[in-house]
């Protein structure tokens, strides 16, 4: 009798909970509804502009502490950036994650997205050896750069299992090493089984972010994450900052704008008159 | 710095398939770098990768590539990360070509930015202007970020090959010329089904009530928050099924429910150019502009004569779309029937 319920035990132990650590990426962006270019000088006026956390990274921190409720693990935050992004790390403890790193050094300054997804695969690296990571998760893009291509990078790397634009992760089998997850494509849905350890991207859709807990913004607010910086990571030179992008920035400027037309309606024109002049000029233009 | 960098003079241009059809955007890809090629002499190349798809070649070929180099393996059936990143990368490095162009589509940015981690090189993501540099010969890949407030001209220089993942719908299809010839290469790829990490069980297509194909579409009636309910947009799709278009939707609409997000139309929905886009009620953010400015005409409608929208209008009407739209729709409507 009591054979048998160890083994229902160490059955259900087997199938549900293996410790699963899950690293998700974040970054801390300017809230670019509010970006400006200076028409004289053509660089962007950076002044007062409030930064966020990437929303799209709001979503991957969302989506790992809800598969640490599921299946149990850890979750642990990162994020490259100026010494001021401890405040996005802190952002993603009040969401929920365990542990929270921020890489921060001036030689990092000016990385493109190749040296991006180099200083962050080797931060994962490290963070793997002290506990295996299982699943890295970042948002599909930011909304700074939209490139959607650190992601892949750090996937590529650290030869993970690469899935973008995950809308739904249906299930993670942790005896096999595998999950399987939906990615949105532009005419459908791919499903797709990998093998552990993977690196997904999600899309908005993929979840409903919650409010923090009182607990945690508790927790966040008095927070002190690790700050790991050139020293301690000890990273190629020649791969970091911009020396180490093969991308340079020739130069910035505001979009032309198109050619405004013309207001075609007069004050006292009747509505008929009006769809009847622009019904003309539409034949006109061939365009109906 | 260029010609120092030991590289075959050829642009590029991976050929995007999907159960053996061809995505638009390769035919966009295709023309623009015909047009770039004239600039450094350089040849254009498709490169097709998939199982079963050597038909597809003629097309290719029709659509002005000088080359095409193809690897057709039954490993490469569906698209999957790792073995379309790895057949790519092996071919790109034993060619090294100046330039490779890739739509800036879900597969085209998943796959550039493995296999540009491979090369090692610099990829700029979803351009929407290439130049070469007359001096440098180099590629001047412009992208729009920050939301769209800002363009940024964006340089590869000492690496190759020169990447760029280009938006769609921004640049013309190369026209077709029937019979034209081409130099067939094939390639074979390397890797191994138990060596693949990830598997395909399933294609789920969209709903058919959910497919619209804003990106396609001749005609878009686009509505916005100035609607003021869901209801409304009958109105439009009533015009738009006159028209023969589609219901395009601004994101505030999407964000209060009122339309599903395919329809969305800017920087986090749909670009689109359709020869008529028809804007109602919508006030013209840029993260809107952003994806219909290259419209051939634009129509605003706003009770607002200071909005954004008219800026980028061909004809703007101010005024209560509610009692123009209806006028318009019977205008049309008579238009049309007459025309019959």
């Amino acid at each position: 009798m009591i054979e048998c319920n160890i083994d229902i035990l160490k059955k259900d132990i087997a199938n549900k909970r293996l410790d699963m650590h899950i690293v998700v990426c974040i970054k801390q962006v300017p809230d670019t509804t509010q970006a400006r270019i200076d028409p004289k000088t053509n660089t962007l006026i950076r002044e007062g502009m409030p930064t966020i956390v990437n929303p799209y990274d709001l979503h991957a921190l969302e989506e790992g502490v809800r598969i640490k409720e599921e299946y149990g693990g850890k979750v642990t935050v990162l994020t490259m950036g100026p010494p001021q992004a401890k405040d996005a790390i802190r952002e993603g403890i009040s969401h929920g994650c365990d542990e929270g790193i921020l890489l921060t050094d001036r030689a990092f300054a000016g990385s493109d997205t190749l040296a991006t997804s180099y200083v962050l695969s080797e931060a994962i690296k490290r963070v793997d050896l002290d506990e295996k990571v299982d699943l890295v998760i970042c948002g599909k893009q930011s909304i700074d750069g939209d490139t959607a291509q650190v992601g892949p990078g750090i996937a590529q790397r650290l030869d993970l299992s690469q899935l973008t634009y995950v809308i739904k992760v249906r299930s993670i089998d942790l005896k096999k090493n595998s999950m399987i997850v939906e990615r949105q494509l532009e005419d459908g849905r791919q499903i797709v089984e990998a093998r552990m350890p993977a690196l997904m991207t999600v899309v908005k859709e993929i979840n409903e972010t919650r409010y923090s807990s009182l607990s945690n913004l508790i927790k966040a607010a008095k927070y002190e994450p690790a700050v790991w910086n050139q020293e301690v990571l000890g990273l190629d030179t020649t791969k970091i900052g911009l020396k180490g992008s093969p991308t340079t920035v020739r130069k910035i400027f505001a979009p032309p704008p198109r050619e405004a037309g013309e207001i075609i309606n007069n004050e006292g024109e009747s509505s008929k008159e009006v769809a009847e002049k622009l019904l003309k000029l539409l034949i006109e233009k061939e365009v109906i | 710095m260029a010609d120092k960098l030991d590289t075959l003079n050829e642009i590029w241009v991976f050929i995007e398939q999907a159960r053996q059809e061809i995505n638009m955007s390769s035919w966009e890809l295709l023309g623009e770098a015909r047009r770039l090629a004239s600039d450094i002499k350089a040849k254009v190349a498709g490169v097709l990768l998939g199982s079963g798809v050597e038909s597809l070649q003629e097309e290719i070929f029709n659509r002005g590539a000088d080359k095409l180099y193809m690897i057709d393996d039954e490993i490469l059936k569906d698209y999957r990360t790792q073995t379309y990143a790895s057949g790519l990368f092996e071919i790109a490095k034993k060619y090294m070509p100046e330039i490779i162009l890739m739509g800036a589509t879900v597969t085209g940015r998943d796959l550039a930015s493995a296999v540009a981690t491979h090369l090692q090189t610099g990829l700029t993501a979803d351009c929407t202007q290439l130049e070469i540099e007359a001096e440098t010969r180099l590629l001047k890949q412009t992208r729009p970020a920050w939301g769209g407030n800002v363009m940024a001209t964006i340089l590869c220089k000492d690496h190759r090959p020169q990447m760029a993942t280009v938006r769609p719908r921004v640049f013309e299809e190369a026209i077709p010329s029937n019979g034209s010839k081409g130099e067939l290469i094939k390639e074979t790829i390397s890797m191994k089904e138990a060596d693949v990490k990830t598997k395909i069980i399933d294609y789920l297509p969209s709903e058919q009530e959910d497919v619209v194909e804003l990106e396609n579409a001749e005609v878009i009636v686009a509505g916005g928050r100035g609607l003021a309910s869901q209801r409304n947009f009958d109105m439009l799709s009533q015009l738009a099924e006159m028209l023969g278009g589609e219901v395009g939707a601004s994101r505030p609409v999407i964000e209060m429910g009122w339309m599903p997000f395919p329809h969305q139309v800017g920087q986090t929905g749909k670009t689109v150019r359709p020869k008529l886009y028809f804007a109602a009620g919508i006030s013209g953010a840029v993260q809107h502009l952003a994806g219909m400015q290259h419209s051939n005409v634009i129509v605003a409608i706003n009770k607002d004569k200071d909005a954004a929208i008219f800026n980028v209008a061909t004809y703007g009407i101010v005024g209560d779309l509610f009692e123009l739209l209806p006028e318009i729709i019977k205008a049309v409507s008579e238009y049309k029937s007459t025309k019959k």
